[in-house]
């Protein structure tokens, strides 16, 4: 390894945007290299710069952005040339892969197509010898049916699929440099772990230099020769894979090492009282009713069943498509759904609105998304105790401020934040204002949607700490719905594996976890627990 | 797609049968008669009138008379030019509309479209902030306005083009109808454009296509113009409609002979027939432009093509 040249070479990269409120410094002095053939990570959390480093390297910036310093391939800074000189390198020596796979792909073209432009542009070649190239990279990268799958759309395809894609286009130019920009991120965990295998395989056999931008160490330790890791736009270490494992250095890197979420939650009596009884739900889409074309129907929740004592956590488990969330919101009698539910003694099912609304303020639900489901035009004080107003229309204005700055104290945020907008907050922050909306009305029963996924890893394990002392403190129930296995081991009592609308294996977290029966759930929870192993395992 | 588009030409029937009864009995309802002029007719001669053009059947045998010739495409004799059928008026005058709206719609769509994405491309620069202030002020600015004054810049004052008259369809005298008219949707289109082509040179997918070194051409034009174009092409069903009746004001003040004057006349003159044919006709463009517009669109964007 150490006797091969460096490919690529950035010394002193800054980055800075100019926007309305001043610069921001995205980069400041960026030094990284990387070697022909070898494998090296870039890891921090968001907003760390770890992705505008790259891009200014490739000339992708925001047209706000400004670059300096020096990014050298074989001898030539490329950073700041002319776009067609730039063209000459980019898409051909040093390809990228975005962690978008949803939205990578030109939604208006074939997949072959799209793969055929590179080698048009860059190879020279004619339409129709790309185009038999682009077969060829298909099947490569494992694409089932690539015949069929040359003609499709990116829509006709699943995310994985179009990552794959992605990684062929990467290809197509047999490049020195491929930087992978969290390509994993947005992929359930066993497609995550079939397209890391994919590129370590392919680079072992096409021998290119991979430059792998992640938050998540678990692939760092996987597939990486060197880290970089990557604070507020500086480099505060860096090293072979193994002994950044081992010997971290900088107290940052130590705390991304410790960030899994630890521990696990204490058990509830049996004695404790039933809230949640869930009998044999179904939930149906109608899909397609077309002109005289026999509608298809989507069972999305299955004949599920659960049971719930007050102060217990429920997680349930499943990737995506699996019904879990539309499971969270039949129980919430969201939907229409078929079979019973009864919380408290009371059957919802088939109640009406009017009827579902004194209940509601006991069954709350948090979501996924923190940037989309707290309005932007209310502060978060109003946010907060928008609730209030229909559930305790008594309060006064200032009761209502009162208890809004309470709820703000028990999800650890400063009351005096009430007064501002939620775009002044990271995701975390947002997260913990979601929760402070829902624990402001006092709740029995919490549905909480992924509330973790779109949150760093540091900022998840807070908020698993936060939920599992709120939930201490006030005797709340969880329904944890998760695709991440780490999370939900460290705050549900039981588990449930969801996968079509259908419960493969349910029970204890530990007996899931140490002795897992079904055949998907073992895939699962193999792919997910490899980052605790490796992280273990180097302890 | 055969069927698609059969299915909604017959779909259409029931939309064009209800707008021909609504107008039917809406122009009814209006005081007054074709032949109620400033000095009455004389009793008998009214009578013979009326006689003649069946305006002393009931209203509902009208109306089932009037349903019979539509079908058979006959739009009646016009009460107004008596000596005319609509037919014949329409087949003067609705080739030079068609024409008029047309040239006004290609040219709207192609300068709009390059003023639109040039502005995308120098989005907030001096450049940005010129067309769009261009822009502004031609949706702002009304056509009878912007007529006389080119026309006196033009026509009068630099003596390039001629100040009115449709000069049986010579090029020079299409310039100024065409410009002015077109003017509004180019201010609209390059509107539209820059608004979707901004939002799709952000977008993840023209990042892959800059990032694989296409062309600025390939960036630009084949990755986001073409997905930028989609509301465009979803506006074209009422640019379609404004322009056609929209060149009233244009063709009164260049004195055309394009169906736009007999919009007004007919209404003034109490001409049913000719009033109902020009409902009829502007009902039937809205339509086929709507279903011109989605077949666009369907070949534009594989997600919505119909089997």
């Amino acid at each position: 390894m150490e006797t091969k040249k460096t490919v690529l070479d950035i010394q002193g990269l800054k980055v800075n945007f100019d926007t309305p409120t001043g610069v921001v410094e995205a980069v400041r002095g960026v030094d990284i290299h990387v070697k022909a053939g070898e494998t090296v990570a870039i890891v921090g959390e968001s907003g760390s710069g770890k992705s505008q480093t790259m891009m200014a390297a490739m000339g992708l910036l925001a047209s706000n952005g400004r670059t300096d310093g020096v990014v050298d391939y074989e001898g030539r800074n490329i950073l700041g040339l002319s776009i067609r000189e730039l063209n000459k390198v980019r898409g051909k020596k040093i390809t990228m892969i975005f962690q978008e796979p949803m939205t990578s792909l030109d939604p208006l073209y074939t997949i072959g197509r799209q793969l055929a432009e590179p080698m048009v542009v860059h190879g020279g070649l004619s339409w129709k010898a790309a185009m038999a190239k682009a077969l060829d990279l298909l099947k490569l990268v494992n694409i089932p049916e690539p015949e069929r799958k040359i003609n499709a759309y990116p829509y006709e395809m699943s995310g994985g699929q179009r990552q794959r894609v992605m990684i062929a286009m990467a290809l197509a130019n047999d490049p020195d440099v491929l930087i992978a920009d969290e390509p994993t991120t947005a992929l359930d965990v066993t497609t995550q772990a079939q397209i890391l295998d994919l590129l370590a395989d392919l680079q072992k056999r096409l021998g290119m230099a991979v430059i792998f931008i992640t938050h998540d160490l678990g692939i760092v330790r996987q597939i990486s020769d060197r880290v970089y890791v990557m604070k507020t736009g500086e480099v505060v270490e860096s090293g072979k894979t193994a002994e950044i494992f081992t010997n971290p250095q900088h107290p940052y890197t130590r705390m991304l090492l410790d960030a899994e979420p630890t521990g696990s939650k204490a058990p509830v009596p049996d004695s404790a009282k039933p809230l949640l009884e869930v009998q044999k739900v179904n939930v149906e889409f109608v899909l397609d009713p077309g002109f005289l074309k026999p509608a298809h129907i989507l069972r999305a929740v299955d004949d599920v069943s659960l049971f719930l004592r007050k102060g217990q956590t429920l997680g349930i488990v499943g990737e995506s498509g699996s019904g879990k969330s539309t499971l969270g919101r039949a129980v919430l009698n969201l939907l229409p759904a078929t079979g019973r539910v009864v919380y408290n003694g009371e059957l919802i099912t088939g109640k009406t609105r009017a009827q579902m609304q004194k209940l509601r303020r006991n069954m709350q639900l948090v979501f996924q998304d923190p940037f989309g489901s707290l309005s932007p035009r209310l502060t978060v004080g109003q946010i907060i105790s928008e609730g209030l107003l229909v559930h305790e229309p008594s309060l006064t204005a200032k009761d209502r401020d009162d208890r809004a700055c309470q709820a703000l104290e028990e999800v650890s945020l400063d009351p005096s934040v009430r007064n501002r907008y939620p775009h002044e907050f990271s995701g975390g922050q947002r997260q913990r204002i979601a929760i402070a909306r829902t624990m402001v009305l006092k709740p029995e029963l919490v549905v909480l949607d992924e509330p973790t996924s779109a949150l760093d890893r540091t900022i998840q394990k807070q908020i698993v700490e936060l939920l599992r002392e709120l939930q201490s403190a006030h005797g709340l129930t969880y329904l944890f719905i998760s695709h991440d296995l780490a999370v939900v081991r460290a705050i549900a009592d039981t588990v449930m594996v969801m996968k079509t609308g259908k419960v493969i294996e349910a029970g204890p977290t530990e007996d899931i976890f140490q002795n897992p029966q079904n055949a998907y759930t073992k895939k699962l929870i193999g792919a997910a627990m490899f980052t605790q192993n490796q992280l273990k395992a180097s302890a | 797609m055969t069927r698609y588009v059969l299915g909604r030409l017959l779909a259409a029937i029931p939309t064009i049968f209800l707008i021909i009864t609504i107008s039917f009995f809406l122009i009814r309802i209006a005081p007054g008669g074709p032949f109620d002029l400033e000095r009455p007719l004389e009793a008998k001669v009214m009578e013979n009138l009326n006689k003649i053009y069946n305006l002393d059947k009931p209203l509902w045998e009208q109306y089932l008379l009037y349903l019979k010739s539509i079908v058979q495409l006959d739009f009646g004799p016009s009460f107004y030019f008596r000596d005319f059928s609509i037919n014949e008026l329409f087949a003067e005058s609705l080739p030079i509309s068609i024409q008029l709206g047309l040239s006004a719609l290609c040219l709207a769509l192609v300068v709009g479209g390059m003023l639109g994405v040039a502005a995308a491309l120098r989005q907030n620069k001096p450049a940005d902030y010129s067309i769009m202030a261009a822009a502004t002020l031609g949706v702002t600015i009304p056509n009878f306005v912007v007529a006389p004054i080119l026309t006196l810049l033009l026509g009068v004052w630099l003596g390039w083009l001629p100040v009115g008259g449709w000069g049986n369809g010579a090029f020079i005298n299409k310039i100024l109808p065409v410009i002015t008219l077109a003017l509004p949707q180019i201010a609209v289109v390059a509107r539209l454009t820059r608004g979707s082509m901004i939002e799709a040179l952000r977008s993840n997918h023209v990042r892959t296509a800059r990032a694989y070194g296409l062309t600025s051409y390939m960036v630009v034009i084949v990755h986001a113009l073409r997905g930028a174009i989609l509301p465009v092409v979803s506006y074209l069903g009422p640019a379609a409609a404004a322009l056609l009746t929209g060149s009233v004001v244009i063709e009164t003040i260049f004195g055309i002979p394009g169906i736009g004057r007999y919009f007004v006349q007919g209404a003034l003159n109490r001409d049913y027939t000719l009033v109902m044919g020009t409902v009829v006709v502007v009902a039937c463009f809205v339509i086929i432009f709507n279903l011109v517009v989605d077949l666009l669109y369907a070949l534009l964007d594989p997600r919505v093509r119909y089997d």
